[in-house]
């Protein structure tokens, strides 16, 4: 068939399937793709694959093949519902990951919580060595924030609800911040992540350590205990997911790298959604309920401690039924 | 014309010198993508530096009047532009973010279909280690040694930057008797000759008449006459219209 009878014989199928499309890729569209969609669609294709294979003109290819392109995409995007896939991942989905990823999770948690747990021991034993690890100027101004005589968060001043905004935008900031960047290093072949997390241990391990020796635990350990639950496993979490991707760099298995890389991402982006999650929930916490200073020390304690069993039982136990939470 | 066997005029076309990233689809047909490179990447990431930076700068400035809530919302919002800008912008507006929309391109799955909200994502965190050691080296050095452009973020979460194709009009093909060659012409010749008659308009006349005698050498044509005569082949190709 030569070219000009093919063309005006299809032009007003190829014509009504644009415009088809045009009402598609509308973003506020509200018709349902008609019913006879796809088999337009194989028809196109159809027609593509003998216009191509009989050596009609590039203008022609380049024309069907910018449709096909389009209802390709029409056709095969991943539409998801929203809410109900959010609500999936919160009961199950997330849980089931965490435990799915167990080993890089041990990992992490054992890295992070011995250089906490070592240089908290270290400098409570030898006080100085705070100065090696943190600034004078930076050690004073922490020491003056968890000063129970006169700090801010201290019984004498009562904080403002604004400041309580502002507390929060920063923690939600720097935390997912810290988080992020978490993840990322473990394209280094986690190298970054294993740094981050024992970096950020040996901190977090330096102050609680210097702030306990120097008397200010009192103030320091009931203002972290409510959101260190939600903070401290989603840091854990964030290098996790960070050591995923690096492992499967590192032992790739049966696959090429690339395409190992690419399916650990898409398993370790959810621990990092849900990190998300927990992190916008320790920030809420800790500019709402750790900073109130009108309640006794020890209902932290004890909400602290409601807060570390409910988040270890939920991430142990949720989803475990085999019934889609839906 | 040359024949190198006889079997071989319905060939398929030889593999594109160009950068064409080609993509076969569950109905059999190759789809082609043209993945963009580094530069024009660059400069998509730059206007969308600068339109970041003026958000930005207006925001913090409306903001700076509101006292400490307002301290609080600017730092929620310098979070949310730094890490969110371009994951909102991708996922929303079919992977153009404004840069991108400026230049011409646009984010896809390796399997052309529109970017959702975890690929979107991974890319984007991934973006810190493009960043190392300093102004995107690594993402720099991954994007000119890989066939598509990708940088380590694109190649993590399976994407492409791609341009964006535009339907071009019809052209008009230039008036000649249509000739009927008495022999078959291979699959690159005819789409060949196609071309030449298709881009006539776009090319100057010299360059045209010197394509012509190329094209037309080994069919004995005067060289004067040749481009007389592949558009006669041209349309005897079509048929009549």
């Amino acid at each position: 068939m030569k070219q000009s009878l093919f063309e005006s014989r299809h032009q007003a199928e190829w014509q009504a399937f644009g415009s088809v499309l045009d009402d598609l890729e509308q973003p506020s569209r509200k018709s349902a793709s008609p019913s006879d969609f796809s088999a337009r669609y194989r028809r196109l294709c159809n027609h593509l694959a003998l216009a191509a294979d009989r050596g009609y003109s590039s203008h022609l290819v380049d024309t069907l093949q910018h449709l096909a392109m389009r209802g390709h995409q029409q056709l095969y995007r991943h539409r998801g519902r929203f809410l109900a896939d959010l609500l999936g991942f919160i009961l199950a989905g997330f849980p089931r990951q965490v435990r799915a990823q167990w080993p890089f999770v041990a990992v992490a948690a054992g890295v992070f919580c011995i250089g906490l747990a070592l240089s908290a021991a270290l400098v409570y034993r030898y006080p100085n060595l705070i100065y090696a690890l943190v600034s004078p100027e930076q050690v004073a101004s922490t020491e003056s924030m968890y000063n129970p005589d006169h700090s801010r968060l201290g019984p004498a001043v009562v904080r403002l609800a604004g400041e309580d905004w502002m507390m929060f935008g920063y923690y939600v900031m720097n935390n997912i911040g810290i988080a992020f960047q978490m993840f990322a290093g473990g394209l280094l072949l986690g190298v970054g992540s294993l740094f981050y997390l024992l970096f950020n241990g040996v901190m977090i391990g330096a102050v609680a350590g210097h702030l306990t020796e120097v008397g200010y635990g009192g103030t320091f350990w009931s203002f972290v205990v409510g959101h260190s639950a939600f903070e401290l496993t989603a840091l854990v979490l964030a290098g996790a997911a960070g050591l995923r991707l690096g492992w499967a760099l590192i032992a790739p298995g049966q696959l090429t790298r690339g395409k190992a890389v690419r399916d650990a991402a898409k398993i370790s982006i959810q621990l990092v959604y849900g990190v998300v999650l927990l992190l916008l929930i320790a920030a809420f916490i800790e500019a709402y309920w750790s900073s109130k200073s009108d309640i006794a020390a020890s209902w932290k304690y004890v909400i602290g401690a409601i807060l570390w069993l409910a988040i270890i039982a939920y991430l142990v136990l949720a989803g475990r039924s085999t019934h889609a939470p839906d | 014309m040359p024949h190198d066997s006889a079997n071989d005029w319905n060939a398929a076309l030889p593999p594109p010198l160009d950068t064409r990233y080609t993509l076969e689809t569950p109905e059999g047909i190759d789809l082609s993508l043209r993945p963009a490179g580094l530069v024009v990447r660059v400069l998509a990431f730059g206007i969308d530096l600068l339109i970041r930076g003026a958000l930005l700068g207006v925001l913090l400035l409306l903001l700076g009047g509101l006292g400490q809530v307002g301290a609080g919302l600017s730092t929620l919002l310098l979070f949310l532009v730094s890490w969110c800008y371009m994951v909102l912008f991708e996922v929303l507006n079919q992977g153009r973010s404004p840069g991108k929309l400026l230049m011409g391109l646009q984010v896809v799955h390796d399997d052309a279909t529109p970017i959702g909200w975890s690929a979107s994502l991974i890319r984007n965190l991934l973006r810190v280690v493009d960043l190392l050691p300093f102004g995107y080296c690594l993402g720099a050095l991954s994007c000119l040694q890989h066939p598509a452009f990708k940088r380590l973020g694109d190649l993590a979460a399976g994407t492409l930057v791609t341009y964006r194709e535009r339907p071009s009009s019809q052209p008009a093909l230039p008036a000649a008797d249509p000739i009927i060659l008495p022999f078959a012409l291979t699959l690159a010749e005819q789409r060949a000759i196609l071309g030449l008659a298709e881009r006539q308009g776009r090319l100057s006349s010299y360059r045209a008449r010197e394509l012509a005698a190329m094209l037309a050498s080994p069919s004995q044509v005067a060289p004067e006459h040749a481009l007389q005569h592949l558009n006669g082949v041209a349309r005897g190709l079509l048929g009549p219209t």
